[in-house]
């Protein structure tokens, strides 16, 4: 094919831009799109209170997909997410009713995250024990460890200033700060720092990025033990919005995340994608969920539509590469 | 003789890309055709179309004489047309007689498969390929290269093919092999079959080919009979310009040691290698697949530590047990394997140059982008890496420019010891004299190069010296004028009758 007259070949940067985040514009476009159409229907929808319902509410899904989607980059997954925050939750209310400072109930669950999924990547990487397998079990681990240890009881009584989620600053709840602030960091940092690109390089060809003088194992750990962290602060966000705290599971919380990062454009494969994207989508479900309840439509609809979603955003996603590809060979 | 397959006027565009243009092309009965181009001039998509896996958009199609248009590579099958996949589109846990009749699997009268039979005729088809020492049984992921090859074709044959479409066949062939596969398809021509043939390999084409014809940027050059043509004037039609020298190595004046193994080993697959290599020395490595040739470079570059002996740099001993450490000593690796060891394919170009030199761009661990993209310009220009730009995805360049952004990744670390991997493999012949040019430019700057290849000419061509490699050892050392195919080939595969394990 006619290579050499494409060299010279100029583009506009908006269609560079679309090329490189196509999936996080597919979702923006999916937001804007579900509000101007729900916002006909029931005006109410964009209320203020009910958007920062939904932005506040659903803060620490995006929070924990942010450590999913670098976990999924570099080539792996972890299913035990759901069960971690709720550990790590329970963990938190726990040290406040009993009187710690409420700054050790705080910064205890996330370094606990850190250590579990610290020891997960390295049994990942270093025992080479596949993620799923790994992950797996600890969902089994946290999950009955965490019903027989608490018997299922609620967590109650916590001391007022424990509850971080519930403060605002210019009307604004403290979570949309900790989803955004959170989000923009990662990208900065994963577009800019030399280890956000390692995690890229590893998750596309673990084989290239050793022979080019990185480590694979160290990114692995270091991506789990990220992931650690962002679930910690998650299990914050989860554990200090409400008065109590289900020493509980959330239901299909795992699943959630991950479909977040998957429709934000995280490639299950490894390798590409980003947290804006993930952290968009995780936006656009709370919008969905929201959505149905103003338009009378019952929520258990909500999983559904969201299979749905995730089927047509790949779908978009592979038409969109493969158009790429072949103007590509060109 | 009248052909077995005509096309005329076939054209062919994807996503309007026009990739074939009013292409004709025909086989005859007991013929060789060999079907030669550049990278994306167009051959895989015209192959895809006999073999019914792409339908032409417009064009004729003829088979036996009557109008063909195959919906599936099924239908292809059933009209007697195989294709030999270069990926070898095989089941590799599945055993040969299994693979030979995937889809059409020989039924017994009650309805169910009838292994007997399967495997008899199994291994009457494998006899026929002078391939006796196949086991019928064997699981085909266990089988060499070679052989699971031999499998494909009497998977062809099983299916009564006449017309066989052979897609770059010797690709990942050691010398040996090619011989033998050759003679396979000679006798294959006599019964009577129609042989396409698709090659990068120059002299394959001249021992084999009856016809031959050139493909460039999806229209055809020209067809001729071999006779007509020497390589040279192929050359030309393939690139569409004259190239003077196909393997232009100069003259340098070779300087201080460089790098030095002293009885170099690794587990029992490296013994005992001891070589120098010197500034501005092309030294090259031949050997068959499983010598050892690729795993010294592994232990060269830290990959696969050594267990014994000793590695000099600058005459100094040095302990390398990391890609880290080799690269921190001057040391780059092009692999052997692009895919796999060479690039992070869903990145961009600049993504990839910049791998080994993080560190170096990077301040308190973040990125400088416009230093990176400006290394990235500059390998496109000082490579001539054909690309839209540095953010272009690697996996949408043709396998020259892949090529390319290894060597430029590697050489960003400015690199004294240069070791290449089979260079060239799998790389059309334009981008090929590129990428000896640019060998040869770095060597006459004074890097050590340590090349290893399959390919005789090339290890001929380009090296100042030649080793050789049998068992994990170096056995024979030839200086460039001693260096002649039959002396090296000889060294190759002496006292080692059969190259590889069944």
């Amino acid at each position: 094919m006619a290579v050499a007259g494409t060299l010279n070949h100029r583009r506009s940067g908006l269609s560079r831009l679309f090329e490189a985040y196509g999936q996080e514009f597919v979702v923006l476009g999916a937001i804007v799109a579900l509000f101007v159409i729900v916002g006909a229907v029931n005006p109410r929808f964009l209320g203020d209170n009910n958007l920062i319902n939904i932005f506040s509410g659903n803060a620490y899904i995006a929070v924990a997909a942010i450590g999913m989607s670098l976990v999924i980059i570099t080539g792996h997954i972890d299913v035990s997410v759901g069960s971690l925050i709720g550990v790590l939750a329970t963990i938190a209310g726990t040290l406040a009713v009993q009187g710690y400072p409420v700054w050790v109930a705080w910064t205890v669950p996330v370094l606990v995250g850190v250590a579990i999924n610290t020891f997960v990547g390295a049994l990942v990487a270093y025992a080479r024990i596949p993620s799923i397998v790994v992950t797996l079990g600890m969902l089994s681990i946290l999950k009955g460890g965490l019903i027989s240890v608490t018997g299922g009881t609620w967590i109650t009584d916590m001391p007022p200033e424990f509850f971080i989620a519930q403060k605002r600053l210019f009307g604004i709840p403290a979570p949309v700060y900790f989803m955004v602030i959170l989000t923009m960091l990662m990208a900065f940092w994963m577009h800019y720092a030399s280890l956000g690109r390692a995690i890229y390089a590893v998750g596309g060809n673990p084989e290239a990025a050793r022979a080019s003088g990185l480590y694979p194992e160290r990114v692995c750990v270091l991506a789990f033990a990220m992931h650690g962290f962002f679930a910690g602060i998650a299990a914050l966000l989860f554990a200090t919005q409400l008065q109590v705290i289900q020493s509980t599971v959330p239901p299909n919380l795992e699943l959630t995340v991950i479909t977040a990062s998957v429709i934000g454009g995280v490639s299950i494969l490894g390798g590409t994608g980003t947290v804006i994207g993930s952290t968009l989508a995780a936006i656009l479900f709370a919008c969905i969920s929201s959505a149905l309840v103003f338009l009378n439509v019952s929520a258990y609809w909500l999983r559904a539509v969201l299979g749905l979603l995730i089927l047509a955003t790949v779908l978009a996603d592979m038409t969109r590469r493969r158009r790429h590809r072949a103007a590509g060979r060109l | 003789m009248s052909a077995l397959i005509e096309l005329s006027g076939i054209s062919k565009s994807f996503a309007n890309v026009r990739v074939l243009q009013d292409i004709s092309f025909d086989v005859r009965a007991g013929e060789v055709h060999a079907l030669v181009g550049e990278n994306g001039a167009g051959k895989s998509t015209l192959i895809k179309i006999m073999g019914g896996v792409h339908r032409a958009d417009a064009g004729e199609m003829r088979v036996d004489g009557e109008a063909a248009n195959f919906t599936s590579p099924r239908a292809a099958a059933t009209k007697g047309i195989a294709v030999v996949h270069q990926e070898l589109l095989l089941f590799p846990d599945l055993s040969v007689a299994e693979n030979i009749f995937m889809g059409h699997a020989l039924r017994a009268k009650w309805g169910g498969l009838d292994w007997p039979q399967m495997r008899e005729r199994a291994r009457a088809l494998l006899d026929r390929l002078q391939s006796q020492h196949i086991d019928v049984d064997a699981r085909v992921g266990a089988l060499s290269v070679a052989n699971r090859q031999r499998v494909e074709i009497a998977r062809a044959l099983s299916q009564d093919a006449r017309v066989l479409i052979m897609d770059e066949p010797t690709a990942s062939l050691v010398e040996e092999d090619v011989q033998q596969l050759l003679s396979i398809v000679r006798m294959l021509r006599e019964k009577g079959v129609g042989i396409v043939y698709v090659s990068h390999k120059l002299p394959e084409i001249f021992a084999l080919a009856d016809r031959v014809t050139v493909l460039r940027d999806g229209a055809r050059v020209g067809t001729a009979a071999i006779g007509e043509l020497d390589e040279r004037k192929l050359v030309s039609m393939m690139v569409g310009r004259p190239i003077d020298q196909l393997f232009p190595k100069r003259d340098t004046s070779i300087g201080a040691p460089l790098l030095e193994l002293r009885k170099l080993g690794f587990g029992g697959v490296v013994r005992d290698v001891s070589l120098t290599l010197r500034a501005g020395e092309i030294l090259g490595i031949a050997g068959l697949i499983g010598s050892g040739r690729t795993e010294t470079a592994l232990t060269i570059f830290g990959i696969t530590p050594a267990t014994s002996g000793e590695i000099l740099v600058d005459g100094k001993a040095v302990s390398i047990h990391s890609p880290q450490q080799a690269r921190d000593l001057g040391i780059a690796y092009v692999p052997e394997d692009r895919g796999l060891q060479g690039l992070v394919r869903p990145q961009s170009i600049q993504e990839n140059v910049s791998l080994t030199v993080l560190k170096t761009l990077a301040k308190g661990g973040l990125i400088d982008h416009r230093k990176e993209e400006r290394l990235a310009r500059e390998s496109i220009a000082k490579f001539g890496i054909r690309a839209r730009g540095p953010r272009q995805i690697v996996k949408q360049l043709s396998g020259g420019n892949q090529q390319k952004v290894v060597l430029a990744k590697w050489l960003a670390t400015e690199p004294r010891i240069l070791i290449m991997d089979e260079p060239t493999r799998g790389i059309d012949v334009g981008a090929k004299s590129e990428i000896h040019a640019l060998m040869s430019a770095l060597a006459a700057r004074g890097l050590g190069i340590l090349m290893i290849s399959s390919e005789l000419p090339e290890v001929l061509g380009m090296s100042d010296r030649v080793l050789v490699m049998k068992n994990g050892t170096l056995v024979a050392e030839f200086d460039r004028a001693d260096a002649t195919a039959e002396a090296v080939g000889a060294a190759m595969t002496l006292a080692n009758a059969s190259g590889e394990a069944a």
